[in-house]
């Protein structure tokens, strides 16, 4: 027999009599707050990531204010947005992302309770190389892209395309349990929270 | 990896009493380990209640559980049912896999997977691939298998880096570099990693920052440069062909990015059966685990994408001993382990021996059955002594987010050492007397019952000699402690919270 007979064979041999178990009950689910997109803010906050709230037609100023430090910017395709100087990525081999200071990008939906942002790399976004090697990620989550928590993000997240849940800045606590932000992904996460309602879909 | 065992308890382990002596004698690590389990759990509970007091209790939990409560039995019904229908699901799984551009692969054992993972090596001819973090690659011995066929495996997690390059074993599932301090670390890093890599920068300090930092240079070089990597998951969704992988560095994002090639060992009970199961799993795992409410970086990826990552995708299906766990009617709830390490974090007996003294890759009370049930009983004195390092004293039961009933299994296990030793020269009492004896040599004798939990007894006794000492780093050769079993003074002092 092959491994994959004799696995599959031992698994049903395992179950003999085993009778199905019955559907799972749903997960309990949390009670909405008044202002989701402002939960989020603080929940995003509490990771000790950067974020702030802007209007629309402030956008693109506050995107430069938070990309200052940086003097090399790299933006995917598709970015709905002018980011001076920026370069856009074209297949940048690893080592030429390295260059990059800095990445700004869309975001596919943020998740409230949690504070994370999820990326399904469509356009906007980038292949998920872009926003891991440079130290910097600027990410911009239209108000309207915030759900409550991670039912709602599976909800509308297409399993069939690779995402990233980016929730804070990479860290470590593997020496004496010392938190330490930073240690392979971007070391700087900061979010802005545009007010406007782009639809999820 | 040793002996016959399937998950590989390491060479040369002693059993557990005597490790666990051992390990009680270690200061250093007595103390790290105790600040860790402490804030871990600290903060763990700040987050159930967060659950609870967020959770309506009308509506979404119409039995009035409170929010954590149902959260788990969610979670818990999500593993039950992906196990109890397991061979539908994983033909599904590996029927989405293939239709995503993945390369399935199914192993009986460790030996059979190690053996995939090194082909595909061979075939790309890579001398070198960086690991993410992953039980299940230690459990099989994926590093020293490779070795072994001239391939060196990087591990890229900082604790994994830090216990490789020492050449040490790791103590903790989620923290396995727990049992050194940062001064040890800067020292392990001066030493070595100039000999495998970026050497650490002179004048390198000793706060975890600057070993963080250094660990960042010396890894981007191997990503940057590596062709291949092995992971794990997990979670595997069955439906979707979906694998998802939970980190907090980033390195698992750089291995299962950059690399051009990316093989996946996943145990056969990853399974969840929807993408919308997910659910109860994502929000279970990182409260559980890490004390946070969700972790910095999970990854999810179905086979291919064209574009984005690697263009060529292995998942090895890995057996190991997980049917004949599956088998076990007791102990089938085992597989449902999301090894969140929560377990551990509250464990009496773990809290004062650490991970080594469990001679295996799972530490801690899944541990303590998941090596019996893996393995089977009856063929090696140490996996046949871990049913006993238990007090039985519930905790591990009352954290685990997927409710396994570790204390039950523990007692079915231990009927089944006993069984298992019948009718062999020594009787199943015999053995378990004799580790008994090795842990309680120095300490007379004594009943049987409840003392031989040597280890927990001796926590027991000294927290009952000293009131006000809760942890007792540092404390020594002690005078003779009253008698009271551990399990009373557990009850009298809450744990030794009291
Ligand atoms: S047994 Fe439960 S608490 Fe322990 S590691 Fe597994 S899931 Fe976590």
């Amino acid at each position: 027999m092959s491994a994959r007979e004799e696995v599959l064979a031992a698994v049903r041999a395992a179950l003999v009599g085993v009778v199905p178990a019955p559907d799972p009950p749903r997960a309990p689910q949390v009670r909405p707050p008044r202002d989701v997109v402002a939960h989020f803010a603080e929940r995003v906050a509490d990771y000790r990531a950067v974020v702030e709230r802007c209007a629309r037609d402030e956008l693109e100023a506050r995107v430069a204010a938070a990309l200052a430090p940086a003097s090399t910017v790299v933006v995917p395709p598709g970015l709905d947005l002018a980011v001076a100087g920026a370069v856009e990525d074209a297949g940048l081999a690893a080592r030429e992302l390295e260059e990059f200071e800095a990445v700004v990008t869309r975001a596919r939906v943020g998740i409230a309770e949690t504070g994370t942002i999820v990326l399904d790399h469509g356009p906007g976004q980038g292949r998920r190389a872009l926003t891991l090697v440079p130290d910097r990620h600027v990410c911009v989550v239209a108000a309207g892209q915030v759900v409550l928590d991670v039912a709602d993000a599976l909800a509308v997240l297409d399993p069939r395309r690779p995402q990233t849940w980016v929730s804070g800045p990479s860290a470590t606590s593997d020496i004496e349990l010392e938190r330490v932000e930073g240690v392979h992904g971007p070391r700087t996460l900061h979010v802005i929270v545009v007010d406007d309602a782009q639809p999820l879909d | 990896m040793g002996g016959a065992g399937v998950t590989g308890t390491f060479v040369g382990m002693p059993t557990f009493p005597v490790a666990a002596r051992r390990a009680l004698g270690d200061a250093q690590l007595r103390h790290n380990l105790g600040q860790a389990t402490a804030t871990i759990r600290a903060k763990r509970q700040r987050l159930v209640e967060e659950v609870d007091a967020a959770v309506p209790t009308s509506a979404a939990d119409p039995q009035g559980l409170g929010g954590w409560e149902a959260l788990r039995r969610a979670g818990a019904a999500v593993k039950e049912a992906a196990l109890r229908s397991l061979p539908e699901h994983l033909e599904r799984l590996e029927a989405e896999l293939v239709a995503n551009g993945a390369t399935v692969h199914w192993a009986r054992d460790a030996a059979e997977a190690c053996s995939v993972v090194a082909a595909v090596a061979r075939a790309h001819g890579v001398r070198e691939v960086v690991k993410v973090k992953s039980m299940v690659t230690q459990e099989i011995g994926l590093n020293e298998a490779l070795e072994a066929e001239g391939v060196a495996a990087w591990e890229t997690d900082l604790a994994e880096l830090i216990v490789q390059l020492d050449e040490d074993l790791p103590s903790h599932i989620l923290v396995p570099a727990i049992h050194r301090n940062r001064a040890e670390v800067r020292e392990i890093f001066l030493r070595r990693m100039k000999e495998v890599g970026r050497a650490a920068p002179d004048g390198l300090g000793d706060e975890p920052a600057a070993l963080a930092a250094a660990a960042r240079s010396h890894l981007r070089e191997k990503f940057l440069s590596a062709r291949m990597a092995v992971s794990g998951a997990n979670f595997a969704v069955a439906e979707t062909g979906t694998l998802v992988v939970v980190e907090s560095e980033g390195n698992g994002r750089m291995c299962l990015t950059l690399p051009e090639v990316l093989v996946s060992v996943v145990g056969i009970e990853k399974v969840v059966p929807t993408w919308e199961q997910l659910d109860p799993m994502l929000r279970l795992l990182p409260r559980s685990s890490t004390g946070e409410r969700m972790n910095p970086y999970t990854s999810t990826w179905s086979g291919t994408a064209a574009g984005d990552g690697p263009g060529e995708v292995h998942v090895v299906l890995l057996d190991n001993g997980r049917t004949r766990a599956l088998a076990d009617e007791v102990g089938r709830q085992a597989l449902r382990c999301i090894r969140c390490s929560a377990c551990l974090n509250v464990c009496p007996v773990y809290e004062r021996t650490g991970g080594h003294a469990y001679g295996s890759v799972y530490p801690g009370p899944i541990g303590a059955i998941l090596n019996p049930l893996l393995n089977g009983v009856g063929h090696d004195d140490q996996v046949d002594s871990l049913p006993y390092a238990s007090t039985l004293c519930g905790a591990c039961f009352e954290v685990c987010p997927v409710r396994i009933d570790i204390p039950s299994v523990l007692v079915d296990q231990r009927a089944q050492v006993v069984d298992a030793h019948r009718g062999r020269r020594r009787s199943g009492e015999a053995v378990v007397m004799r580790l008994a004896a090795a842990t309680l040599a120095d300490e007379g004798r004594l009943g049987f019952a409840e003392r031989f939990t040597g280890v927990g007894l001796r926590a027991a006794r000294r927290g009952a000699g000293w009131p006000g000492l809760r942890r007792w780093t540092g404390a020594r050769d002690l005078p003779r402690p009253p008698r009271e079993s551990f399990r009373a003074w557990w009850r009298r002092t809450g744990g030794g919270t009291r």
